[in-house]
């Protein structure tokens, strides 16, 4: 079970997930001792489950992102399965979301520009598997992103 | 922009699945000196390819077994009600996402919460009552994956 101490390591951890042990213990007020012992339990017991690089993919060129929502047409039961599986196919996906809601699934995904987005749109997106609703959002600019719970 | 080759995309590969992974272990994958391995990663990290690191936490683990996208119409529109809408937003500790979208709504938002009966004190107390929010549609995350993106 988790406690107090562990929630402000997760809590410091999550809001800057880049900070050394040493300053991820002095903002938990933790010693370096314990952050170490207190994160390596975590990433034992599944809570922490991985430490990602972030790729960013403007600096790369890629300075088109759009979200794509999919409403599937579920009258087919293999619908969601061949679409995803698909849609993994598909390298400029960079992620791949499904809902319970009126939008099925989401995909993020990444063009250089928009007429490669609209090149794309056309060979690898249409041709995905049980579509019956295509929107998409035009990402203007990310104005928050976190992994931060309020714990 | 740099351009990248073969092992710098295979370093890219690596350490989005893994971003503890040190230059020696990286060299030692791909045959290059723990110096040589070490130079490639701090010149994505200074073009700004490498751009920190993220944490994936297990949510329902900690309590927070709801995550739902919002996408939201403004109301009222002008520079005024768009500032004032943000300062707002992204002041809320359960939105943990905001973005500036174009197409069907304005907003997208990301809102974790510990099961739906908070997810609707959120909505109700906190987004609801943003400043300019018009339409309001929210979808409940089943599973999400992040894919290695076009490296090659």
């Amino acid at each position: 079970m988790l406690d107090d101490t562990d929630r402000r390591i997760l809590r410091q951890l999550l809001a800057d997930p880049a900070l050394a042990t040493s300053d991820l213990a002095e903002r938990a007020g933790v010693t370096q001792a314990t952050c170490w012992r207190r994160l390596e339990r975590l990433a034992e017991s599944g809570v922490i489950q991985a430490r990602q690089a972030v790729v960013d993919w403007r600096a790369l060129g890629y300075g088109v992102e759009v979200s794509l929502r999919f409403t599937l047409d579920k009258t087919n039961p293999r619908a969601f399965d061949e679409f995803l599986s698909a849609a993994r196919d598909v390298p400029e996906v960079v992620g791949i979301e499904t809902f319970l809601g009126r939008v099925d699934v989401r995909l993020t995904i990444i063009a250089r520009d928009m007429q490669h987005y609209q090149g794309i749109y056309r060979e690898s997106i249409l041709t995905l598997p049980h579509i019956s609703d295509i929107e998409a959002l035009m990402l203007i600019a990310t104005i928050k992103d976190s992994a931060g719970l309020p714990l | 922009m740099i351009d990248l080759d073969d092992l710098d995309r295979a370093f890219l590969r690596d350490l989005s699945r893994d971003g503890t992974l040190s230059a020696g272990e990286l060299g030692r994958r791909h045959g290059l000196s723990q110096p040589a391995a070490w130079r490639r990663v701090k010149r994505m990290e200074d073009a700004g390819i490498l751009n920190g690191q993220r944490v994936l936490v297990d949510r329902a683990a900690l309590g927070f077994g709801v995550t739902v996208f919002l996408g939201i119409k403004l109301a009222t529109k002008g520079r005024v009600s768009l500032e004032d809408f943000e300062r707002a937003v992204t002041a809320i500790p359960e939105v943990q996402v905001v973005q500036h979208v174009l197409g069907l709504f304005d907003y997208r938002l990301r809102v974790v919460a510990r099961d739906i009966a908070d997810f609707e004190r959120v909505l109700r107390r906190r987004i609801m009552t943003l400043p300019g929010v018009g339409q309001v549609e929210a979808n409940v995350l089943l599973t999400e994956e992040a894919r290695p993106g076009p490296l090659g």
